[in-house]
């Protein structure tokens, strides 16, 4: 599936719930669900300091293709975090330095990206493409 | 209670608006509290009928403008039982007025070696400033530990004093925590070692009645938009005495006597700590604000909040698996809260979709937090327009918290 289809298939997912309530509750699921990180990158080199949230993310690269791990103390921002981690992992670091995540507004969670609320969820997108952008570079170099 | 709060609630119209089609419950009030229409009012009509800069103008309207502001100063200074206007500063808000204390008597008062004095529960704006003071003058902070309940360990405090101790800034009120700190007694004890003291009014200014001279301290300061009035404009109490010793903080218009190349003299006080335009429309609505809350009663105001508090941490402590943070008999009406196993910032996102605005984070006292082992709360913070039903929207909220998060 290519990134645009993953992010279509999320947004179907979750046109189906018109309630807030049940899409927060679809996040929570997700955020439980998020498989767990390699204890040694839940430290300070790895933390994205939000304000509020904490979010640790890592990446490595296999056959070429970025695997992302990340982590979050709140569950909601976790869930969000599994929707990223579904659409942006297992890709080569091109594809994901030029993704443009649409699926973000369409579900409704814009309002969690906004540079101006304080989850770190914004600069945990920005450091999942550095990721890629340094694995772009050293691929290349 | 004696306030009609359906009377009341009616002069603050943002207060009856619907936030995702609910009832808003508005219990953000420690970071800001809403407008009565009064203040709103007294903003329009500097607006549309008298505004032009104040102090200067020759004109009629310039006159008008001055009175007004200088009006304000004279509310302010009864509000809080100063000994006179000069004593008034009018600042951006809290956080100018610490850092104008901070410079200017550090400048007059601090050496290499002193120890200034602050608390572990005050806001990073009572601590950043002092800190850029002793790396300025080689001087030391100290700082008063606080208990497990939430008040200043006191005891602590007396040994930290001794004759090094050169100023004491403490909080009236934890933002946090809610704790109302003992601040006469902390007066006192500072000035037997000769300290000035300062007193971060923030929280403080609008749960009761106030007395300067009381309490004695050397400086209080607080926000216009924690009481009611517009942002942007605040208050430096500091005595006549020992503002008129210490050098302003900024230099501009309005604030000097005379300017020659060679060298310029000052402008008596107050005007000598307000250099340029001061917000006086601001002010204006600050007067305003202070008139709206003495015309519904400053006794019954705090009735109310009293009432709210003892009410909202019944039921809150009813929730199992939730902690309060705070748990001093002198307290105003701001809960800080965990639930057990939930995330500050989940809670905060659910009760938004709500319609209840709650603080979720550290507050803006990381310090205070990382004593608690924690690295934030949710704070519920009431005003005197809270209504006994908006306790129990919360109460019902954090329900549904526990449910989606259990």
């Amino acid at each position: 599936m290519t990134l645009n289809e993953l992010q279509d298939e999320i947004i179907e997912e979750f046109a189906i719930y018109d309630d807030w309530m049940d899409r927060y509750n679809y996040l929570i699921d997700l955020g439980k669900d998020l498989e767990q990180i390699d204890p040694k990158y839940k430290t300070e080199e790895y933390i994205i300091q939000g304000c509020q949230s904490k979010v640790w993310v890592n990446a490595d690269l296999v056959d070429g293709k970025i695997k992302y791990g990340a982590d979050s103390d709140a569950i909601i921002t976790k869930g969000i975090i599994a929707l990223l981690i579904r659409v942006l992992s297992n890709r080569e670091p091109s594809e994901i330095v030029e993704a443009d995540l649409y699926f973000i507004d369409k579900i409704g969670l814009k309002e969690n990206l906004s540079p101006t609320r304080a989850n770190g969820l914004v600069a945990m997108v920005k450091q999942m493409r550095l990721y890629a952008l340094a694995y772009k570079a050293k691929l290349n170099g | 209670m004696s306030l009609d709060l359906n009377k009341i609630r009616k002069d603050f119209p943002l207060l009856s608006q619907d936030i995702y089609k609910k009832p808003l419950v508005y219990l953000d009030n420690g970071a800001t509290t809403q407008k009565p229409q009064q203040v709103i009012d007294a903003e329009l009509e500097m607006y549309n009928a008298l505004n032009s800069n104040i102090h200067r103008g020759v004109h009629y309207l310039s006159n008008c403008s001055t009175d007004k502001f200088e009006e304000a100063r004279k509310k302010i200074k009864d509000f809080i039982k100063a000994s006179s206007d000069k004593e008034i500063v009018f600042t951006a808000g809290t956080t100018a007025s610490v850092n104008t204390i901070a410079f200017s008597l550090g400048e007059y008062w601090i050496e290499p070696g002193d120890e200034i004095i602050l608390s572990e529960m005050e806001h990073h704006s009572n601590i950043v400033p002092w800190q850029m003071l002793c790396e300025r003058k080689g001087a030391k902070l100290k700082v008063i530990p606080v208990l497990d309940n939430g008040e200043l360990d006191i005891d602590a405090y007396g040994k930290l004093l001794s004759d090094k101790t050169k100023i004491v800034s403490v909080t009236h009120v934890s933002n946090t925590l809610g704790t109302i700190n003992p601040i006469a007694k902390i007066t006192e004890m500072a000035h037997s070692k000769d300290a000035y003291v300062v007193i971060d009014g923030a929280q403080g200014i609008q749960h009761g009645q106030l007395n300067v001279k009381d309490i004695d301290c050397d400086f209080y300061v607080f926000s216009g938009h924690k009481i009611f009035a517009p942002t942007g404009i605040g208050v430096l109490y500091g005595k006549e005495e020992i503002l008129n010793k210490i050098p302003p903080y900024q230099g501009g218009g309005d604030m000097i006597d005379t300017v020659t190349f060679e060298k310029t003299t000052y402008a008596e006080l107050p005007f000598k700590f307000e250099a340029g335009t001061a917000n006086y429309i601001g002010a204006v609505g600050l007067g305003a604000a202070i008139d709206y809350i003495v015309s519904v009663g400053i006794e019954d105001i705090a009735e109310q909040e009293k009432e709210l508090l003892e009410y909202a941490t019944k039921k809150l402590s009813s929730i199992d698996g939730l902690k309060i943070y705070g748990t001093s008999e002198n307290k105003v009406s701001t809960i800080s809260f965990l639930l057990d196993g939930i995330h500050h910032l989940d809670t905060g996102m659910i009760l938004d979709k709500l319609g209840i605005a709650v603080r979720t984070g550290h507050h803006c006292t990381q310090p205070l937090t990382k004593r608690f082992g924690i690295d934030g709360t949710v704070r519920a913070s009431f005003a005197f327009y809270n209504t006994k039903e908006e306790v129990d929207a919360l109460y019902d909220g954090l329900l549904k918290v526990k449910e989606l998060f259990g």
